[in-house]
């Protein structure tokens, strides 16, 4: 199938990126391609089978909701672009 | 033989019987990696200090008289740089993440240090896990040791490529789609993907969760067997790890595969695998029914399928996982913003790579309304149909037997234009990760352009012991090959 502008705008809003025009150019063509390719998928009856997300049967996994975990607010926060009084900044958002 | 192109068991062996110590060692391969790593890029970051420091530890720890149960005790090891190793970089070779340094170890990296492993760096890869050439680094292309105008393949590159260059002894990488088993196969050393669940995932970076699983990748099987050994086990902090019934995998170091059941899926050889791939991998199997194996060619459906299911179905879990990058807890932070929407959409757009973005955007396609049923569940089902398809063949096999990859390494810059044409590359390789199965690439040969070739075996969920011992089988008939770079000839 042929991905348009509006398509490649919708993804892009979607997976939250500011693409450059030229990224956009260049998404447009991939695309189309891959999702042309990954069509041929449709040559296949796939009717009455069941859809498969995990192929062991998993069930939920449960446990006693324990604190294992010392405080470690120091290690987390070096990792932050930017903290202020123990937690992440971030723009204001709520004015 | 210089100490540093001995096996990890070889040189376990040493270090217990007080012939060489835990540093020297680590000197000794500190040293052929500065010598070596400016040529093949295998490092994101080496551990001198770390590694060295730790030597002492476990070093103390031996003549103690503990570890006495860890065949790999003192012997270094590097990790794929998705893995989380405390305190130090972490980066899955991403400018996104190329200065996180995360707050806690792996599981596979707690497990590795209770057996007494010294980790001396971390290892190049794929931005994500995504690309089968180690091309999309942040950090530059690593390269191949037996070519260097070649590709180490991917995404595990940095790792086998420093295996085969002997810049470290063993290492683990994580497998997706291919990624242990097809550098393995360029590079011309020898990678387990384990069962989906066998190895804890908690502190790998996901890339497609339902998908990836951790494994080693080491210069022969007996070392791949005492690595899984080592990492796998059921953890409670992955809850999609499974408890299995014997860890003892060492045990299936037998050379004997008398009435072993052997299928070669006539859809492994078809169109666009490399004639001198086939007679290789071929021959393998000759060697195999030589030893009293019963091979035999069969029809398994589905082969041309998996590639578009293994994209629709990688990517959709993609581009949910790689949602948490944003700019606010970890790693890279755009300078120049106004708002957080601005912080999240610029951070993303700088701080991944082209092939990141086109997957996290196949994701979002597929995962929208509208062609979520048509792509997303499509690919679900034709999942299920891969799946049977193993079922069914493995109700007459043990094992089932094909090439690794189409071709050997690749030269670079060839597929890095074209991912749909990156992406057939994985034919053979992708269904194993659909299945949830094991899988292992050994070099069965060398083509007429002097690169390694490699033959991967599949074996059943959990049946890790008869494909190991298959393998080790079959390497009993041939030596190991080194690249000529370390052998001192170029």
């Amino acid at each position: 199938m042929a991905i348009t502008d509006e398509t490649i705008e919708y993804v892009a809003a979607l997976a939250k990126l500011d693409l450059t025009d030229e990224e956009k150019e260049r998404a447009k063509k991939d695309l189309g391609n891959i999702i042309g390719y990954v069509d041929t998928m449709n040559q296949l009856d796939t009717t009455g089978i069941e859809p498969m997300s995990h192929v062991f049967a998993y069930h939920n996994v449960f446990r006693e909701d324990l604190v294992t975990n010392g405080p470690d607010r120091d290690n987390i926060l070096a990792n932050a672009p930017e903290e202020k009084d123990g937690g992440f900044k971030v723009p204001r958002t709520v004015e | 033989m210089e100490i540093t192109a001995l096996t990890a068991l070889e040189l376990g062996k040493r270090i217990k019987a007080g012939e060489v110590t835990v540093e020297e060692a680590v000197k000794a391969q500190l040293e052929k990696i500065k010598e070596r790593d400016s040529v093949y890029n295998c490092y994101v970051t080496v551990m001198e200090e770390e590694a060295l420091k730790r030597a002492a530890e476990v070093q103390k720890q031996i003549d103690a008289g503990e570890l006495k149960d860890s065949p790999l005790a003192g012997v270094p090891v590097a990790i794929k740089d998705n893995i989380c190793t405390k305190g130090v970089l972490t980066t899955c070779s991403s400018k996104i993440l190329n200065n996180f340094k995360p707050p806690y170890d792996a599981t596979v990296i707690e497990k590795l240090e209770a057996a007494g492993a010294v980790i001396i760096g971390k290892l190049n890869m794929d931005e994500f896990a995504m690309g089968s050439t180690t091309e999309t680094s942040y950090f530059g292309p690593t390269k191949n040791p037996w070519n260097i105008e070649r590709v180490p393949g991917g995404s595990s590159g940095g790792a086998a490529a420093a295996v085969a260059a002997e810049e470290v002894w063993y290492a683990l990488g994580s497998d997706t789609g291919g990624s242990i088993r097809q550098p393995s196969s360029f590079c011309g050393v020898t990678g387990l993907k384990p069962t989906y669940g066998s190895v804890s995932r908690y502190g790998l970076i996901a890339y497609a969760s339902s998908l990836d699983q951790i494994g080693p990748i080491a210069r022969n099987v007996s070392d791949c067997a005492a690595v899984f050994e080592a990492i796998a086990g059921y953890d409670v902090k992955d809850s999609t790890s499974v408890k299995m019934d014997d860890y003892h995998f060492t045990e299936a170091l037998v050379d004997d595969v008398k009435g072993l059941r052997i299928g070669i899926p006539k859809g492994y050889l078809g169109e666009g695998l490399d004639p001198e791939v086939k007679e290789a991998v071929l021959a393998a199997a000759k060697t195999l029914e030589a030893k009293g194996a019963i091979v035999e060619m069969f029809d398994m459906d589905m082969v041309d399928y998996a590639i578009p299911a293994y994209y629709v179905i990688a990517s959709a879990e993609a581009s949910s996982n790689l949602s948490r990058f944003d700019g606010v807890k970890y790693g890279y932070r755009t300078p120049d913003f106004e708002d957080l929407q601005d912080v999240y959409k610029k951070t993303r757009d700088e701080g991944f790579g082209m092939e990141v973005k086109r997957r996290m955007m196949i994701g979002a396609f597929v995962l929208s309304s509208g062609y979520y049923d048509a792509y997303y569940i499509k690919a679900l089902q034709v999942k299920a149909l891969i799946k049977k398809g193993f079922d069914d063949a493995f109700a007459k096999y043990d094992i089932i037997l094909g090439p690794t990859a189409p071709t050997t390494a690749l030269k670079m810059g060839e597929n890095l234009s074209d991912p749909l044409k990156m992406y057939l590359g994985d034919i053979y390789t992708v269904s194993v990760n659909l299945a949830g199965l094991p899988g292992i690439s050994l070099p069965c040969g060398i083509d007429s352009s002097g690169l390694p070739i490699g033959v991967q075996m599949i074996g059943q969920a959990f049946s890790e012991k008869t494909l190991i011992r298959a393998a080790y089988s079959l390497e009993q008939t041939r030596s190991y090959e080194r690249p000529a770079c370390v052998k001192g000839e170029n």
